[in-house]
């Protein structure tokens, strides 16, 4: 009991699921919140941005006057143009610069200026007490965009002002140190897009294998690079930096990967074949090298299926039309196809079930299964039947499944296989309650009838009775049973 | 949620407010590319943008044709392109083709891009490295939540939980605490906020981090949201790997609900058409049946036509004058609930017929000897034929996770073998799937010599209401309740919604973060599981 106890506190107290109230943190907090106040309170100095948020107030208009579109496109197609101009000096790090036009007016400011309309009454009621700001977009202010080139943000900061979409020019961070710098602050800023900013700066101003090197003992920031990496499909920069953390098994994923942009079927086999040699796990090689073998198949499989239904020789293509190419189908749904088109073909031929099973070695029970739905949906008795028909040495023969005979009864069912057959496999069923369900679900009259004499339970067969037809030879049965005297039945 | 019921319930906060918020800055942002102009729709976007606006609102702003954003050239002869998308670099590659190829055609237009909910620094690189970035302009729509419900609110992203759990990205917490701040400044001020996980504390500092820098005055106002809660999806995985047994769960799971609505098929509606129907506490019949366990929700199917039966009956015999109160009053609502009876029996039957097929009272016995720890080779044996007959890819995945994660990974051989036959029934690229399966924790291997006692104890957390089985009211999926982590998970109050799958299958939604909150006490709380963030209490 009390390990019990001490497993669970040591659960809970296991860092990943510990339970934390925030606010328990106090003392970290009045901290932060004193050196930010003094950031902030530099930055009226610095900065006049948030003076300018009153200024810039919407001028009333109501939303889509022409007025008013004709002013905003105005002025947003002459911030464009100042923002090219920047984007020109300043090459890369422009994107910074790129005016927030959708800041210029606040939406609540939008509602501000709608504060008349009645219809709008509760909602600016709950937006005038909430300030302004809270989710307010920053204003745009493209003059001061410019003096922020030159002034010397502290690495915080930076992040701090790019978290808040403001412009802020990474390029004055320059020696190794300052860029490290910057890019612990934009991990402990927890936004992942100030994070893949930075990487982006540093992957352009940084030799690989530095930048590789540093990010090794940055986790988060390296989660960052290898997910962008993938994202923007730098395949050889991601497979260097996967190399060069040694994780060989992502390299070869990675590449396999690839198999899936490759439309066309012969170059997707080529370059299959390719990976069969990557440094796969061992377990994962045989996989790919299947998946090559597969493919490989398929293709000659297509080939002269695709023939011998243009020719219209063979009959069960002309009874049956395929209705897809069976090209980069699973092994199981190729496995049906070659039961359901080619289930007499000799092992030697590539298309047959057998060598299929022999090749890729699927197990008896996922071919039993397979074969079982193809040959019942062409209503092939003879070979459902040859399918669970074993000989033991004697010669007598047996009926086995390696899957229980009432999956067997249910898939035939569902191919609507006539009573007759399916009442020889419901009678398999081992479970004498799972059968007798089977039976009456399915109509199997004759076993349910000969299950309740064997179970010598007279009340039930005379209440079968009533199920059967009258004048069948079903109710016949029945009725020679119920006066048969030699049988003893229990009630 | 949805708890109409409660007495002690205080009304929810009216969060319409976010929707017409949305709408507006919409409205606003088209509005800042004057003119007719073609407006370009991301897939996903299209059904949340259909619960805020439409398209008359569209066209009153001089939105001319409506595209969705596919990897085909346009044939669009107008003059203004808005591009209204996630932030997404293969939708960016798309729309630099777009304007790249005009450049060689010799054609000029203005192009807008409006990203929802942000923008990523990412996505503004890859502008500038095909060359269009000054040719675009770009905007963003705060568009951070979305209410489904009286008393669901999501966030509607669905990459979240594969960003932050799979590939360790922290892009989208900054979204999180955008949206926190948002109900702060509408709904609050919170007076506490507690949380589990390390997404959930990035989040909480990011938007302290806000509210520091803003320093709004919301001192005196009566909060509508009391405290907060902040779970990481990843504390736990079981109840999501659940079955879902109640009637809204196997909706979702038959039909799957998207952004609170359905698409019902022709099997359902019994006519050639399929008919989208919103499933919300305003369906009167879907409101009183979506927290019921499905086996009792047919009794009250019969039960509820038999009274509008009765109802219908009652005009005969009525005089002219009783038939005309009958037919101005009456007949409209007993119309409605007619239309609404009838889709809900015809989903009923739907779902009968795909849950036979594909065994689900065996499916439900098996997750429940996972969940308790016994018959496991038996179980394991049905799984084995559940992918051998090639039921369903992500059932298969689900109930390989739910063994995987109640006996603290697979056996190798076990492993091995389920790998094999699922490459084999499901195609071998699956082993991409496996792979990230793995690294995330949801299907691993056992390490050898790893003993079972820490396991035991481990899922014995969470199976500590097991109680919740079958035909228990108010619970969501069958099986176990993480009742430590929720106050409110005794009420059973989960979001049947949607399965929790990674590798970002389009048809599960799963992923989508949802927010939600419910009543507890005259008290308003709200969870938030950032990942597939419910927010409720």
């Amino acid at each position: 009991m009390s390990r019990a106890r001490a497993d669970e506190e040591e659960y809970w107290h296991s860092s990943k699921f510990r339970a934390f109230t925030f606010d328990d943190e106090d003392d970290e907090l009045s901290q932060l919140k004193e050196s930010k106040r003094a950031v902030n309170s530099l930055r009226d100095i610095v900065d006049d941005d948030d003076d300018d948020l009153e200024k810039v107030s919407w001028s009333g208009d109501p939303v889509g006057s022409i007025s008013w579109s004709i002013k905003e496109t105005a002025s947003s197609s002459t911030s464009s143009l100042e923002s090219r101009d920047s984007s020109l000096q300043k090459g890369y790090s422009s994107y910074s610069a790129f005016p927030k036009q959708a800041s210029s007016y606040s939406l609540s400011s939008l509602f501000k200026g709608r504060n008349k309309l009645p219809s709008f009454q509760s909602l600016s009621d709950a937006l005038s007490d909430t300030g302004v700001k809270n989710y307010a977009p920053e204003l745009r202010r493209p003059k001061a965009e410019y003096k922020d080139y030159s002034s010397d943000w502290s690495p915080k900061d930076t992040v701090r002002r790019m978290q808040r979409g403001k412009v802020c020019s990474l390029e004055r961070f320059r020696s190794l140190q300052d860029k490290l710098v910057l890019l612990d602050e934009a991990v402990a800023g927890h936004d992942g897009n100030i994070i893949t900013a930075v990487l982006i700066f540093l992957k352009r101003t940084l030799r690989k294998e530095i930048l590789f090197q540093e990010l090794e003992v940055r986790q988060v920031a390296l989660c960052h690079l290898i997910h962008f990496l993938k994202e923007t499909g730098e395949q050889k920069l991601l497979l260097d930096l996967l190399r060069f953390l040694d994780r060989t098994e992502e390299v070869a994923l990675s590449q396999y990967r690839e198999h899936l942009n490759i439309q066309d079927v012969e170059k997707r086999r080529e370059f299959l074949k390719g990976c069969i040699g990557l440094p796969f796990s061992a377990e994962d090689t045989s996989h790919v090298q299947d998946h090559y073998t597969l493919l490989e198949r398929q293709i000659i499989i297509e080939a002269n299926d695709r023939h011998l239904e243009t020719a219209g020789q063979s009959e069960i293509f002309r009874k049956y039309p395929r209705k897809a190419s069976i090209l980069n189908m699973p092994l199981v749904t190729t496995l049906f196809y070659s039961c359901f088109y080619h289930y007499t073909e000799a092992e030697g031929t590539f298309s047959s079930p057998t060598n299929l099973k022999k090749t890729f070695k699927i197990p008896d029970k996922q071919y039993v299964l397979t074969a079982l739905a193809a040959r019942a949906k062409l209503r092939a008795w003879n070979d459902v039947d040859a399918l669970f028909t074993t000989k033991n040495w004697l010669g007598y023969t047996k009926k086995k499944a390696p899957i229980g005979f009432h999956r067997v009864v249910e898939i035939l069912q569902r191919n609507n296989a006539p009573v007759q057959v399916l009442q020889e496999y419901v009678r398999l069923v081992e479970d004498v309650e799972t059968q007798l369900n089977l039976a009456t679900k399915y109509k199997c009259h004759d076993v349910v009838i000969d299950t309740y004499r064997d179970l010598k339970d007279r009340i039930q067969l005379a209440a079968y009775r009533c199920k059967v037809e009258r004048g069948s030879a079903e109710e016949e049965k029945i009725d020679s049973i119920l006066n048969n005297t030699q049988i003893r039945w229990k009630n | 949620m949805a708890f109409a019921g409660r007495r002690d319930a205080p009304e929810p906060p009216d969060f319409a407010i976010l929707k017409r918020l949305a709408r507006d800055q919409l409205i606003y942002l088209l509005e800042q590319l004057p003119g007719r102009k073609d407006l370009f729709i991301e897939a996903d976007l299209m059904s949340p943008l259909d619960r805020i606006a439409n398209v008359s609102i569209l066209k009153q702003h001089e939105v001319d044709k409506l595209y969705k954003v596919e990897n085909r050239p346009t044939s669009s002869t107008s003059d203004q392109f808005c591009f209204l998308v996630r932030p997404r670099i293969k939708t960016m590659k798309y729309i630099a083709d777009i304007i790249n190829a005009d450049k060689m055609a010799g054609r000029s237009r203005k192009y807008k891009i409006i990203f929802s909910p942000q923008k990523f620094y990412a996505c503004e690189m890859v502008l500038e490295e095909e060359g269009v970035f000054g040719d675009v302009s770009c905007d963003e729509w705060s568009f951070y939540l979305l209410p489904l419900d009286d008393d669901i609110i999501s966030m509607e992203l669905p990459e979240f939980f594969r960003d932050y759990f799979l590939e360790g990205d922290h892009r989208w917490i900054n979204c999180v605490a955008r949206a926190l701040q948002l109900l702060n400044s509408l709904y609050g001020p919170f007076s506490k906020a507690y949380g589990i996980g390390r997404c959930a504390k990035m989040s909480y500092e990011l938007w302290r981090d806000l509210e520091e820098e803003s320093e709004s005055d919301s001192q005196g106002r009566k909060p509508e949201i009391g405290n907060v809660f902040l779970m990481d999806r990843d504390t736990d995985y079981v109840t999501a790997l659940c079955s879902q047994v109640v009637y809204e769960g196997l909706v979702d799971d038959t039909f799957r609900i998207k952004c609170g609505s359905v698409d019902f098929g022709p099997d359902v509606t019994s006519s050639d058409k399929s008919i989208k129907v919103l499933l919300n506490s305003q369906d009167k019949v879907f409101s009183q049946i979506r927290n019921e366990h499905f086996s009792s929700v047919f009794g009250f199917l019969s039960q509820k036509s038999r009274n509008l039966q009765a109802q219908y009956d009652r005009r005969r015999g009525m005089d002219i004058k009783q038939m005309k109160n009958f037919v101005s009053q009456e007949l409209k609502g007993l119309k409605q609930e007619h239309r609404l009876l009838s889709l809900h029996i015809g989903a009923c039957e739907s779902i009968m017929k795909k849950k036979t097929k594909q065994d689900f009272q065996e499916m439900i016995k098996t997750e429940h000897s996972l969940l308790e720890g016994f018959d496991i080779r038996e179980s394991t044996s049905f799984i084995e034929e559940h992918i051998d007959r090639q039921v369903s890819p992500i059932e298969s995945l689900r109930l390989m996770c739910l063994l995987s994660i109640t006996e603290n990974g697979l056996i190798p051989k076990d492993y091995r073998s389920l790998k094999t036959q699922y490459l084999q029934s499901y195609g071998p690229e699956h082993l991409l799937t496996f792979h990230n399966l793995k690294r995330i924790g949801l299907l691993t291997e056992q390490s050898p010599g790893e003993t079972l006692t820490a396991v035991e104890s481990k899922v014995s957390k969470l199976v500590t209401d097991r109680a919740a089985a079958h035909g228990e009211p108010g619970c969501r999926r069958h099986g176990a309740h993480p009742q430590r982590w929720c106050p409110s998970c005794a009420q059973g109050c989960y979001k049947p919604g949607t399965w929790l799958f990674p590798w970002g299958w389009q048809d599960r939604e799963a992923l989508l973060p949802l927010l939600f909150q419910s009543q507890e006490k005259s008290q308003m709380r709200l969870i938030l599981w950032p990942g597939r963030a419910i927010f409720e209490a």
